[in-house]
Formats: structure tokens, C-alpha cells, sequence
């Protein structure tokens, strides 16, 4: 109620000459709406960090996040053996774990002896790579698919939307979990397979630490919801006047869909999208969890919190720490696509 | 309904085949000799469209035989999952054959099954129920008591929870509640206690989900004209919350619900893992390292025939629910 009041009183402050209002555009109202949701902002500004780290990686991290130093598996500072109470270092009787100064690992190590705190910062290039692909793909093919099935309709609607019934019906981490164990067996062949495209497809997928496989199972099944949000919201404006006034000022088809069509229904699709993102990212920590997602030395926080799990009871931070960065992340995507949602539709605040 | 189960085998089964390398000649050094007659034994050699239509025959179509059956040329003996002896005769009518597994020759995929099934079953029906038992509650009471302090405290742990997935929640409940604390045991399976901790950690997020939905879905009912006419002409609170109002709000939580058993059913794999339990998702994953074609195939067609049962029974229950919606 506060929040409306304020609103009530700027708007009245701020009237012009004629008595009304500045006009303001829709994204920028929207926008000004987003600023306004504190969560929302933080949810932005965990993500830009996030970006931040992921790109500055090499320079942020004080290891490779292949280096290992033997002397130093599992081992981890005095602040974490305090934070986990069932963990006793060294020299304490029964003690077990090795004592590293905070300075030189600040989070520990793994038991291969990697610094945990490079390979967490390492990982958010897999799971930033991840939230970024899967729009693409959803755009690229869900986004042109349901446009042109919704403005078309008729028999190439049928068509397009009776192949996404029959793959939304499948269960889609089945066919994920297929494809990659298709992928990594095929890319397994591959020194062997030099010059074919099995060949190119291992060295592309090798240049990039084994995410390629991941884009690829993640991207075909990505698309499928964007393409049904999409076709709904195509029919729900195909029949409005101002598509009727475009066309009868001569606009062509494709103008109508790019100029008229796309800037009305975009704020869902923007919305649908960001909410999505966490579910890619789950996608890529789950592959990589049950060893089908990038191959090692590669980090990916999945495959840190895999392997950590299994020592959980002897080194918990080895997989607590990916845990809350997993969780850190998804957690602001969901709090960014609720803040945009509730900026351009407020009345949908708080509807899933 | 069918059409998408044979969709799902046939693409199952080619993609698999797709899968380079055979399931005998990974790590072990198998001498050419002896692979080509397990080939054989196992009818690997056949064209693969004859391989999927005889595994097809034998799932699908029944057969009858006598009282035991005999082994047959590939020197195995057929398990069948229903064995209904026809009374008056000594025939049996049999059906559904998954066949063996290549990898434990002496385990057909129906004894792995049978050892490893009930096990997921029972985890993700707990997690289920942990599920609705946290989630529409909550809901309810949010949405009744909207803009409290109630409705704002569920909500934030719903937030929260819906960004959790097991594989953050399944480490840090097993360290604070089963490590630290010691209060239920970390790892196995088998008695209650065990079940505790995997259960929240695949039930919870759903749970979250479920919370939001039916607030906002009574929120949305309660502003119906059907419930200000029920107040309108007396009816009491009670009466019109739990008669009408609740009623109709569940329509579109019911319609996650099938969605939801399929998150469940898939996020056992992870959660099994955490705490080492023996379910079929933990075999599954090992079946396709070591390509157990059979296994990775019946544990697929079940796995689709549940969530296509579970999505038909959610539109059965559309109808009952809400009456306006024919078929």
C-alpha cells in the first residue's frame, strides 16, 4: 500500500503543462517497476557478479582449477574446520584433516588436492554457459517455431505443434541422459575417428571442456515450452485492430511478426525465459552429478558436490561450498524473473 | 497415449543402438571368438529393426506355453512378469518379457526390477506425499490469511524452495541432520528413519512449488462471483472455503501433479545417489556405462509408462473436479 501511495504522489508531482501525466513508454515503466523490487535487484546483481566471475576467471581465481598441489589433499582451513563442527584438524586427538593457511587455500582443497575456491569460480563459467545457451536455442528454434505456427496456423500449426505434443510427452532427462551417454561414448571414439564428423564434434567438444554435449542435450529439449507460450500469445493479438491496420496499409507478413506482433508479446516470453534458466542450470549440474556432463578436469559445481557428497561425512565443505553456489544462483534468476514478471504484469504479482 | 509409448521404445532402442561399442567389449578383453558367440546368443547380429521387433514380441504380445518353459536356442531361460496359469489346462499365459541383462547373465531385467523398483517406487511416493502434505496446506493458509505475517514467512521459505533442487538440499540435509546432528541415520535404506532425509530432499522443492500454486490459485478463486453469491445468501465461512472455494482451487494444482511425479520419478536418480540407496535410478545409471541394452531399455518404457499413466489419471480427475469439462 505504501509503495502505491508514493507512486500516487510522484505522479501528481510530476504533471505537466496540459494536467497529465509525461507519458512514459511501457519498458520504461516496467523498468522503473524492477527497480523498485529489491529482490529482484539483488537477484541482478548476483547474476552480473556471477558474469563478472566467470569471465574474469583466469584472473580471479588464484589456481588453475586443474592445479593440484599432493601435499595438500583434503585439507582446509582453520574458519571451515571451525564452521563444520564434526571436522578435527590435525594434531587435535582424532584429528584428520590437514591444516592449510586460509591465504594460500582459502576454501580448502579437494582430495586430488585442487583449491576448491578456484574451481567454484571456475564452475560458474559451465553454469553461466549453460543459463546462456539454453535461451538461445529456445529463442532461436522455440520462439521462430511458435510464431510461425501461431500467425500461419492451419496446416503448418498442426504440424509444427503435434511434433512438440509427441516430444513434451516424453520424458525429457530420459532422452537428455540417452543422448549424452550417445555423446560421450561417440566422442570417446574419437581420436580414432580423425576427419569425420565424430572427429570434429570430439576436438569441438574437448576445446570447450566437454560442455558442447551439454548445449546440444539441453538446447533440443529447451525449446519446446517457448514454442507453446509463444503460438498462445501469437493467437491471443493475431486478431487485434492494429494487426488489421497494418495490413491494410500494406505490411508484409514478416513485417507484421517483427514490427507488431513480436514487441506486444514479448514481455511474457522475456519473463517465461528467465524462470526457465534455472531449470537449465539444474539440467547441467544433474548430468554433471551423475557423470554425464563436462568431462574432468573441467569444473562444474554438479560434478564438485558428486564428488564431495561421497566424502560428506569426513569433508563436508567439499560439497556444501558448490552446493550454496548452485544454490546462490539459481536462487537469483528465480528472484529476477519474479521481479520481471511483476514489472510488466503487475497484476499477475504473485500467480505462478 | 500408445503412440507416444512406441515412440518412446523405438527411439529408446535406436538410440541406444546408436551407442558405439558393444556391451561386451568394454574393459574386459573378450576374446573375438567367445564375443561373436554371445553376439549370436543374444541376437546382436540380427538388422536392428528385427532386434526391436522381437524384443517388442516378446514385452508385448502374450504368450502361452506350458507349465515350465523351456530354454530356448539362445540357452536362456525366458522370465516372464505375469504368469496367469489358464484354469482346467496345464498352459500359462505369460507376458511382458524384458529380458536378461547382458551385464549379470543371471539376472533377467525383470528380477532387477523386482529388486530395485519397489525401492524408487517407495521414495518418490514419500516424497509425494511430502510434497502435498507441506505444500497445499501452506498454500491455503497463505492465501487465507494473505498479507500476514504467515503469508509472507511460507512464502520466502517457498522461494527458497524453489531453487533448491536435491542435489543442493540432498548434501546439506545428509551433513547438518545425518552427520552432524546424528539425528537419523546418513546413509541406506530400509527403515523409517532412513527414509526421512531423501524423502524432504526430492519432496521439498516440489512442495514449494505446490505452496505457491494453490495460493494464488484460491486467491484467484476467492474472487469469484460463486463465492460471494455462497456468502451472500448465508452459507458459512467454513463452509465456503472448504465446499467451494477449495474445491475449485485445486483444478490447476492437480494439473502440475502429473508434471510433478515426473520430476520426482527423474529426481530420484540424484537422491539415491547422495544416500546411497539401491534403487533402479542408481542402476540405471550404472546400465548405461556398461551398456546393458536391456536394462536401459526397460527402465525407459517404465519410466514413460508411469508418467503417461499419471498424466491420463490427471485428466480423469479434471473431470471430476471441475464438470464443465467434457471429453
Amino acid at each position: 500500500m505504501a509503495i502505491k501511495s508514493n507512486n500516487e504522489k510522484s505522479k501528481i508531482a510530476s504533471l505537466d503543462a496540459d494536467g497529465l501525466p509525461p507519458s512514459k513508454s511501457l519498458w520504461r515503466d516496467s523498468f522503473e517497476r524492477l527497480l523498485r523490487n529489491r529482490l529482484a535487484v539483488v537477484g541482478f546483481i548476483v547474476i552480473v557478479l556471477n558474469i563478472l566471475m566467470a569471465i574474469f576467471a583466469p584472473i580471479l581465481a588464484p589456481y588453475d582449477y586443474a592445479d593440484q598441489s599432493l601435499l595438500k589433499t583434503n585439507s582446509a582451513p582453520h574458519w571451515v574446520i571451525d564452521l563444520f563442527p564434526t571436522m578435527t584438524a590435525r594434531g587435535e586427538e582424532g584429528g584428520y584433516v590437514k591444516v592449510v593457511d586460509s591465504e594460500e587455500f582459502f576454501l580448502g582443497t579437494d582430495p586430488l588436492g585442487r583449491d576448491l575456491l578456484s574451481r567454484i569460480i571456475w564452475g560458474a563459467r559451465v553454469s553461466l554457459a549453460v543459463a546462456l545457451v539454453g535461451p538461445i536455442f529456445a529463442t532461436a528454434i522455440g520462439l521462430t517455431m511458435g510464431l510461425i505456427a501461431g500467425y500461419y496456423g492451419g496446416f503448418t500449426d498442426n504440424i509444427i505443434m503435434r511434433v512438440v505434443d509427441v516430444v513434451y510427452a516424453f520424458p525429457t532427462l530420459l532422452i537428455i541422459i540417452l543422448m549424452m551417454a550417445y555423446f560421450r561414448s561417440a566422442a570417446f571414439a574419437g581420436p580414432e575417428a580423425e576427419g569425420t564428423i565424430q572427429g570434429f564434434l570430439y576436438q569441438a567438444d574437448r576445446s570447450i571442456g566437454g560442455m558442447l554435449f551439454i548445449f546440444i542435450g539441453i538446447g533440443i529439449t529447451s525449446w519446446l515450452g517457448l514454442a507453446r507460450l509463444t503460438r498462445g500469445q501469437v493467437l491471443s493479438v493475431r486478431e487485434n485492430e492494429y494487426i488489421l491496420a497494418a495490413r491494410a496499409q500494406g505490411a508484409t507478413n514478416l513485417q507484421i511478426i517483427t514490427k507488431h506482433i513480436l514487441p506486444n508479446i514479448v514481455g511474457p516470453l522475456i519473463v517465461a525465459e528467465t524462470l526457465a534458466i534455472p531449470g537449465y542450470i539444474r539440467a547441467e549440474a544433474f548430468l554433471s552429478f551423475i557423470g554425464l556432463g563436462v568431462s574432468p578436469p573441467t569444473a562444474s559445481w554438479g560434478q564438485m558436490i558428486s564428488d564431495g557428497s561421497q566424502y560428506i561425512g569426513s569433508f563436508p565443505h567439499q560439497a556444501i561450498f558448490p552446493a550454496l553456489a548452485l544454490f546462490l544462483i539459481m536462487f537469483a534468476f528465480n528472484f529476477l524473473g519474479d521481479g520481471l514478471r511483476d514489472a510488466f504484469d503487475p497484476r499477475l504479482r504473485g500467480v505462478d | 497415449m500408445i503412440v507416444v509409448l512406441i515412440a518412446v521404445s523405438a527411439l529408446t532402442f535406436f538410440f541406444m543402438k546408436l551407442i558405439p561399442g558393444s556391451p561386451f567389449d568394454s574393459e574386459k578383453n573378450v576374446e573375438p571368438a567367445v564375443r561373436e558367440q554371445l553376439e549370436a546368443k543374444y541376437n546382436l547380429n540380427d538388422p536392428e529393426i528385427i532386434q526391436y521387433l522381437k524384443y517388442m514380441d516378446d514385452l508385448l504380445v502374450p504368450h502361452i506355453t506350458g507349465k515350465r518353459i523351456p530354454p530356448d536356442t539362445r540357452g536362456l531361460v525366458d522370465d516372464y512378469l505375469f504368469n496367469i496359469s489358464i484354469p482346467g489346462t496345464d498352459r500359462v499365459i505369460r507376458w511382458m518379457n524384458f529380458g536378461p541383462s547382458y551385464v549379470s547373465p543371471a539376472r533377467s531385467v525383470n528380477d532387477i526390477f523386482k529388486a530395485h523398483l519397489p525401492i524408487s517406487a517407495q521414495l518418490g511416493v514419500a516424497a509425494f506425499i511430502v510434497a502435498l502434505v507441506i505444500g497445499i496446506p501452506t498454500g491455503v493458509a497463505s492465501a487465507l490469511r494473505r498479507n500476514s505475517w504467515i503469508d509472507y514467512f511460507s512464502m520466502s521459505i517457498a522461494l527458497i524452495g524453489v531453487s533448491v533442487p536435491a542435489i543442493v538440499s540432498g548434501p546439506i540435509l545428509r551433513y547438518v541432520f545425518g552427520v552432524q546432528l546424528k539425528w537419523v541415520p546418513p546413509t541406506g535404506w530400509g527403515t523409517f528413519e532412513q527414509m526421512i532425509l531423501p524423502a524432504i530432499a526430492l519432496g521439498f522443492g516440489s512442495s514449494a512449488i505446490l505452496a505457491r500454486l494453490t495460493r494464488a490459485s484460491l486467491l484467484q478463486v476467492l474472487n469469484e462471483d460463486y463465492i460471494r453469491t455462497a456468502r451472500a445468501k448465508g452459507v458459512r465461512e467454513r463452509r465456503v472455503i472448504s465446499l467451494h472455494a477449495l474445491k475449485n482451487s485445486m483444478i490447476p494444482v492437480f494439473t502440475v501433479m502429473g508434471p510433478m511425479l515426473a520430476a520426482l520419478v527423474t529426481g530420484t536418480f540424484v537422491v539415491e545417489l547422495i544416500f546411497g540407496i539401491p534403487g533402479l535410478g542408481r542402476y540405471f545409471i550404472t546400465s548405461i556405462g556398461t551398456r546393458d541394452y536391456p536394462v536401459i531399455m526397460g527402465t525407459t518404457l517404465l519410466w514413460g509408462f508411469f508418467l503417461v499413466v499419471a498424466n491420463l489419471v490427471v485428466d480423469i480427475l479434471y473431470g471430476v473436479l471441475d464438470p464443465r469439462i467434457v471429453y
